[in-house]
């Protein structure tokens, strides 16, 4: 194939690509990825329902249209214990705004007291959820700790960051692009 | 899908060490593309050592110009490893500008140097599929073919698997150049141009796609304009002697 075929073959390529782009368009009822509950970005993040260490229960779809941020962690975990001091100064600057955290403990692998424990220790205001039987843990697909989950007001996670420990200007970033969105 | 590797108290991400395991191999045929072409082997691999740096370093200030009342009160926070914190345009924006004034000051031939690029980028979209697959991201569109994976809750087509096929068909025609090219820059063009049909084939399978406006995807109206833009620098840039043969 010389030069002069090569351009032939390229503008065939580049008129059927134009058809093919006119008939894979996406239509309105192909968009729904969305809708479905899936841990990654894009989709709509898992419901569930958690007890609390000061007792009572969070279920994430009773947070739709604030900004969430559910962290899971355990006491034992030191990147966790970095970041959490970051997570509570976020917490406390930008509540008032809408934004709720959960610091989801995955407690099968920790233990309440521990986690009781270290959350009085750095001085944590947000609800600590328990996860006791792993069960959002793996739905979540949580392989590293910490895994945070950045949810916007549709319920949407837009961002996940695994590992850490993530500095405060991280977290803020990610929390005031969230924000923003709703004014 | 394997996203992460725990080793010991190090959390290796499987899809950027696939992306720099691509870079590595991908300078090797750069740099041996580069000798084959005559072409100073040392300069080509410190165009794209600048050109990758800046991009990186350019892609982190972006982001931290966007969320300039975080950072401004935190600017150490700019150093951090996190590879969430970057704006991927801002990066290859610079990246290729910052490169681009290394090879300026460098004299180094424009088209040649393209042509000694091809390859290595050639290897590496193989590995931005392999490191797709490995994430999960670039996901395929809900479907029922009897070849569909099961991801993200759904059989899905495998837009990974897709693009890892077509890149590697890609690579194999650059690096045979199967596609005679007579004059400096074509085998780049070969390159662009037939990434841009394959973008514009796969887009169609994938469910994650940016819509432009009417359900248009954004990828393939943007593969069709580098197409376009590549057939007519395939003309322009034509010589009527054979520039390979004088190559060797």
């Amino acid at each position: 194939m010389n030069n002069s075929r090569f351009v032939t073959w390229m503008t065939w390529a580049l008129v059927l690509g134009m058809v093919w782009t006119v008939i894979s368009r996406v239509s309105p009822d192909q968009s729904r990825d969305q809708e479905d509950s899936v841990p990654k970005e894009g989709f709509t993040a898992p419901d569930f329902t958690l007890k609390l260490l000061d007792g009572g229960e969070v279920t994430l779809s009773e947070l739709r249209g604030k900004v969430v941020l559910v962290n899971f962690w355990a006491s034992w975990c030191p990147p966790c214990r970095e970041e959490m001091p970051a997570i509570e100064s976020v917490y406390g600057s930008y509540k008032d705004l809408g934004l709720v955290v959960i610091g989801a403990n995955l407690t099968a692998q920790d233990s309440e007291q521990e986690a009781a424990s270290f959350a009085k220790e750095v001085g944590v205001t947000f609800p600590i959820a328990l996860d006791t039987d792993n069960m959002v843990g793996n739905f979540y697909r949580v392989t590293a700790l910490p895994t945070s989950f950045f949810i916007d007001r549709k319920g949407v996670i837009r961002s996940v960051i695994v590992g850490g420990p993530m500095s405060e200007a991280v977290i803020q970033s990610k929390v005031e692009e969230l924000l923003r969105e709703g004014q | 899908m394997f996203p992460y590797l725990r080793l010991g108290p190090f959390l290796l991400q499987m899809p950027l060490l696939t992306l720099l395991v691509g870079l590595w191999i991908g300078l090797t045929f750069v740099e041996r593309e580069a000798v084959r072409l005559g072409l100073n082997k040392e300069k080509i691999s410190s165009l794209i050592f600048y050109g990758l740096v800046g991009g990186i370093v350019a892609a982190r200030l972006a982001y931290a110009a966007k969320y300039a009342s975080v950072y401004g009160s935190k600017p150490f926070s700019l150093l951090s490893l996190n590879t969430n914190t970057l704006l991927p345009d801002a990066g290859l924006l610079f990246g290729i500008l910052i490169a681009g004034i290394y090879a300026y000051r460098q004299k180094l031939p424009f088209h040649k140097t393209l042509d000694a690029l091809a390859p290595g980028m050639a290897f590496f979209m193989i590995m931005i599929g392999v490191s797709h697959l490995l994430s999960g991201n670039a996901y395929g569109a809900p479907t029922r073919v009897p070849w569909a994976v099961y991801l993200w809750s759904d059989y899905r087509q495998p837009a990974q698997i897709y693009e890892i096929f077509f890149a590697l068909v890609i690579f194999t025609i650059i690096l045979s150049r199967m596609i005679p090219a007579n004059a400096p820059g074509l085998r780049f063009i070969q390159f662009i141009g037939l990434s841009a049909i394959a973008r514009v084939f796969i887009e169609a399978f994938r469910g994650d796609s940016a819509i432009l406006f009417d359900g248009y995807r954004t990828a393939q109206v943007v593969g069709l304009a580098i197409l376009a833009v590549c057939i007519v620098l395939l003309r322009n840039w034509e010589e009527k002697d054979e520039y390979e043969s004088k190559i060797g």
